[in-house]
């Protein structure tokens, strides 16, 4: 007999009209937490941090408007509104406030909000003013950190703003014994306490606030439950009314229970995902293992008859329609970094258990069917490949990668597994990693990854190598000498590594601060309720009590940065064609080729406060005549034929992507100048510091801020994405930018690396083209590799998405770490994407 | 000398090529045709010498004289991908047996080193030369364009009867897997009849299990005004899928072969 079900299970009507009722309008903000939390901070003020957060979640659990949505079979929406949000001012809310009116007609991810909300948060923010995570951690920060980020130098934006998220929970805990159990080893643990005990006065605060947050989430079931009988009786449809019946029931015993069927199993592991995105706003709480955690209750009900494969394959489609149905609201430019309304909720199937062996099975295969089936982005739905990877499983993922979904995105046991031993795991934690958000491993329910602390702009350093640490006429790094003095590629690549080096030690500031702040004035007792081993040690997550602890910045634009450096070694130092000074010149010039109004317009501030400084007044009309000057950079035809040669000259030295070993081996030593140092940096956790070589799609507006470099990139254009080659710039085809990527070290960046690649679907039709496609990824991943993601459409598809959006709501594109709704990116992200080298034409 | 040392033209190395032969492939471009085919996608393979062609605006120099052991330097990079998948070096052009020497030693130079090996040709030479080829060739992938002599005449150039003699030959040699692929080409041969006759003759040779249908496409459609000549056939519109599917029905019921639609 087969060891898994392998056929595809057909979809069921219900599935394509829940995702119809899904995306009936234009996602919308609500203020019901905003109310309900700033009334209990009001309310608890002399009572320690933790119990305060866990009395606000019990009052919001308690009161947050409940709905269940028509033919839904699991429960448990946070919004009214489909794909609505809340807001968490417990974070941050100036921007939204700022944002008001701009918030409806942005580009990338759009929120309607009404007016009655937005008098209803203004009055609930009010009591917000310096009581925020953002607002302390920026007074934690080194005057010279909030310099740094001032001069995007790197943007810790995402948790500055934002609640931390980036984490798996013991899923698989609550399905067995329930937060009943839970509240009984919290209370075991309680009972233990001496008052005596040295810290007894955060341990039993903590303790009990675990047990009121448990106890809000099983009477938020209770209310879905009693929500769901109502509905019954007033429902003259008799198929619903045994729906509606039984959704009260299952919410009846679960969470609070452990689940003793499939049904309930799903329906329980529904209320954690979505209990944990209303204590926080954090985002990239990633399912993890489902196909794993979900096994015993669907193998226990389809042995004795309980359940077919096709009601099994229902509720997990619903679960799948249900992901989508959560949702945040980003400040503007976050939205950009993170386009797509993505919650990057990470899911991955197949791989190893503990003792290394495949445990692939059949829900593996279930899960891809149920991102074919949806066809929505969340989940990131993520595939585990190693040596002993069952054939079957990964032409069903390239058979759902041909889809053009860019799902699922595969991961590489054989890198990620010592990778992460390198940190500490044991190998039996190692072994069991699952991915969170975009591409960041660690082991469920021990590890407080922090992953995606900030994104770190590599082509930033070079800027002020040339600078000699000055940026818009303010010194704002260390000074490494001024580049017309340097005599040979080893000063230069010094100056670099040494601004390198300060930078990320700011970094760090920022990304301590921050952590800092959380741990003071956002402990989250009901995440850490999942977390080991916070019950024993007796505090939250934020303050420690997970067993593995890190902080995970990700740095990108190594690309740029290996053909910068390297084209300066050539054309300065070893052939003396350009010199050091020449080349300082054509970057601020933009190499002759003029400047768009955003870069002209920061150019001309620049100036303009120069010129104030020395005294002089700048009336609005030169203002906007220099502007013009500068977008057109008139030069002299000399100067400007010779910027000409130079781009000629640099498109002529060899890039990395192109399975040239020298230039790629040199791209490996780029990368290690970020990699390497942030190592030996700890936060205030107890952990270290890892990096990630991945940008999500920050490489798209952060490359707006990026000066033009050496390798013949222009100013303000997109940087290259994770550790993919420069946009185009790979000539060779995918087995050779493959070469190229694996040459980079994969183990050292233990937060993850991101290989994005784009193919025609020609390239994946008939079996043949799924064998061969099986086959590269394999030989990636053989050649130490540990990630890959495709994009499959066509350029004339996307041009057309662009062109005429409203017959394409539903394109998803794989954007970098996950996917997202195609026309809800923004034009120049759209535009970044159709770039992308089309491989395999 | 060693063979290693023959030197050849070429005009292109592509790799991760999917559609020309098992897995994952490397296809070096010989230059130099025997047969000038109105439809050719490949227009400055066809003659031998260094040409000139213009390129999205660019001049660009078609046509570089190398060594067996330089191209296998780049055949070498992708070997890890041959392994899983099966895949190897494809020679293709052009027409290789236009150089028999150099394929002749691309062929061993990949065979002795463990790489698989196929070729893309018309068999348009004569046999002894093909003869040669055969030990170190894994997968003869043999174009025939029709059976009537005369109508290849007029849309090649040249009639087929040394190519079809040659079909024969390969096939009763054993020596290398045999399959057959056809460019199915509107108003030369893509009529069931025309098509079913290339089948029947594919299907009498022994071995010979899969046939291929290569749909006409306009792709090379450019490179004709970039070396300035008109494209003759600029008129003919790609055959529909529908049809595609009904020649394979055709095939099929009409022989034992396996057919593909497509490389």
């Amino acid at each position: 007999m087969e060891k898994y079900y392998t056929e595809e299970i057909p979809k069921t009507e219900r599935i394509p009209r829940l995702v119809k009722h899904l995306f009936a309008k234009m996602p919308e903000i609500e203020s019901a937490r905003a109310r309900l939390i700033t009334e209990s901070y009001k309310s608890t003020e002399g009572l320690p941090i933790i119990l305060r957060r866990a009395k606000a979640f019990e009052h919001i659990l308690r009161h947050l408007p409940i709905i269940i949505r028509e033919e839904e079979l699991i429960v448990g929406s946070t919004t009214i509104a489909p794909r609505g949000c809340q807001t968490y001012p417990e974070y941050s809310y100036k921007w939204l406030e700022e944002e008001f009116d701009t918030v409806e007609h942005r580009s990338a991810d759009p929120f309607y909000i009404s007016e009655q909300t937005k008098r209803e948060l203004k009055e609930a923010d009010a009591y917000w003013e310096n009581k925020t995570t953002s607002e302390l951690a920026e007074n934690l920060m080194a005057p010279e950190t909030r310099k740094a980020i001032a001069h995007n130098i790197f943007t810790p934006g995402n948790y500055f703003y934002n609640g931390v998220g980036h984490v798996t929970v013991q899923y698989e805990k609550v399905l067995a014994i329930g937060y009943e159990g839970i509240i009984a080893q919290a209370e075991d643990a309680l009972a233990k306490c001496s008052p005596a005990d040295a810290d007894y006065c955060t341990r039993a605060p903590f303790l009990k606030a675990l047990v009121i947050s448990c106890k809000a989430a099983i009477e938020y079931a209770q209310r879905y439950g009693a929500l769901a009988e109502k509905m019954a009786a007033e429902c003259s449809d008799s198929k619903r009314k045994e729906e509606l019946r039984q959704i009260a029931a299952n919410c009846k015993r679960v969470p609070a229970k452990g689940a003793e069927s499939f049904y309930e199993a799903c329906q329980s592991f529904w209320f954690v995902q979505q209990l944990l995105q209303i204590e926080s706003s954090g985002h990239s709480i990633s399912p993890g293992r489902f196909d794993q955690y979900m096994y015993p209750y669907y193998k226990r009900d389809l042995d004795s008859g309980k359940i077919t494969r096709q009601q099994a394959q229902e509720l997990i489609d619903c679960i799948w329609v249900k992901l989508n149905d959560l949702n945040k609201c980003r400040d503007a430019a976050s939205a950009e970094g993170f386009a797509g309304y993505s919650l990057f909720q990470n899911l991955i199937v197949g791989g190893q258990d503990k003792d290394g062996v495949d445990v692939t099975n059949d829900l593996s295969f279930m899960c891809i069917t149920a991102s074919k089936h949806v066809f929505l982005p969340q989940p990131s739905l993520s595939i585990r490949v190693w040596n002993k990877s069952p054939h079957a499983l990964l032409l069903k993922a390239a058979d759902l990668t041909r889809t053009g979904i860019g799902l699922p995105a595969y991961y590489n046991d054989e890198v990620i597994i010592p990778s992460l031993m390198s940190r500490g795991l044991t190998l039996e934690d190692a072994r069991e990693y699952n991915i969170i958000g975009c591409v960041e491993p660690q082991k469920a329910g021990k590890t407080d990854g922090w992953h995606d602390a900030a994104f770190f702009n590599m082509c930033r350093p070079l800027e002020l190598v040339f600078s000699n640490g000055y940026d818009k006429g303010e010194r704002i790094s260390i000074q490494t000498g001024r580049v017309e003095d340097m005599t040979t590629f080893e000063d230069f690549y010094d100056a670099y590594k040494k601004q390198m080096e300060y930078q990320i030690s700011l970094l760090v500031n920022a990304d301590n601060a921050i952590d800092t702040a959380h741990a003071a004035r956002c402990p989250l007792p009901f995440l850490s309720s999942m977390v080991d081993d916070c019950i024993a040690r007796g505090k939250s997550v934020q303050e420690g009590g997970a067993v593995y602890n890190f902080t995970g910045p990700q740095g990108f634009g190594i690309a740029n940065m290996a053909d910068s450096l390297y084209a300066v070694k050539k054309l300065v130092f070893d052939e003396k064609k350009v010199t050091l000074a020449e080349y300082k010149r054509a970057l601020a010039m933009n190499y002759g080729q003029g400047f768009d109004q955003i870069g002209a317009a920061e150019i001309v501030t620049e100036i303009v406060k120069e010129m104030q400084k020395a005294g002089m007044t700048v009336s609005q009309e030169q203002i906007a005549e220099m502007v013009v000057q500068v977008m057109e950079t008139k030069l002299p035809d000399q100067e400007k034929k010779r910027y000409e040669e130079l781009l000629e000259m640099i498109s002529q030295v060899p890039k990395y992507g192109n399975d040239d070993e020298e230039v790629d081996m040199f791209a490996r030593d780029v990368a290690y100048t970020y990699t390497r140092p942030l190592l030996k940096y700890r936060n205030p956790r107890g952990g270290q510091f890892q990096a990630g070589l991945y940008p999500v799609s920050a490489n798209v507006p952060l490359g707006a801020q990026t000066g033009a470099t050496p390798d013949g990139r222009l100013a303000h254009t997109p940087v290259a994405d994770g550790v993919s080659p420069s946009a185009g710039k790979d000539v060779h085809g995918p087995t050779a930018a493959a070469n190229s990527v694996s040459r980079l070290d994969h183990g050292i960046a233990s937060n993850g690396t991101l290989f994005n690649q784009k193919f025609h679907p020609t390239a994946l039709s008939g079996e043949r083209g799924l064998e061969n496609f099986v086959a590269l990824i394999q030989t990636y991943f053989d050649q130490k590799g540990s990630h890959m993601q495709f994009n499959v459409v066509d350029r004339e598809t996307l041009l057309d998405a662009q062109a005429h959006p409203e017959k394409y709501a539903h394109l998803v594109v794989r954007v970098a770490g996950y996917s997202a709704l195609f026309t809800t990116l923004s034009k120049s992200l759209q535009d970044d994407i159709i770039r992308r080298t089309e491989q395999g034409l | 000398m060693s063979f290693w040392e023959t030197k050849g033209r070429i005009f292109d190395i592509q790799r991760y090529s999917i559609h020309d032969g098992e897995g994952i492939r490397t296809i070096c471009f010989l230059k130099g045709c025997v047969l000038r085919c109105k439809w050719c996608c490949n227009p400055e393979s066809q003659e031998y010498k260094i040409q000139e062609m213009m390129v999205a605006g660019k001049k660009k120099i078609i046509g570089q004289d190398v060594t067996v052991r330089e191209v296998m330097e780049v055949v070498e990079k992708d070997r890890i991908y041959y392994r899983r998948s099966g895949g190897g070096l494809t020679l293709s052009g052009g027409e290789s047996l236009c150089q028999p020497e150099f394929a002749c030693g691309l062929l061993r130079a990949a065979c002795e080193t463990g790489i698989n090996t196929a070729m893309e040709s018309m068999g348009c030479a004569p046999y002894e030369t093909i003869e040669k080829l055969l030990p170190y060739l894994d997968h003869y992938l043999l174009d025939i364009k029709h059976t009537n002599a005369k109508k290849h005449e007029a849309f090649t150039g040249r009639g087929n009867e040394l190519m079809l003699e040659n079909a024969k030959k390969i096939a009763a040699s054993g020596q290398a897997r045999l399959s057959i692929r056809v460019p199915v080409i509107p108003t030369f041969n893509d009529t069931p009849e025309e098509i079913r006759d290339i089948a029947l003759f594919a299907d009498g040779l022994p071995g010979v299990e899969d046939i291929y249908l290569l749909p006409y496409h306009r792709l090379g459609q450019d490179k004709y005004e970039g070396l300035g000549r008109t494209y003759e056939l600029a008129e003919i519109l790609p055959p529909a899928p529908e049809h595609m599917e009904t020649l394979k029905q055709m095939v099929e019921t009409s022989t034992g072969l396996r057919c593909h639609i497509g490389g």
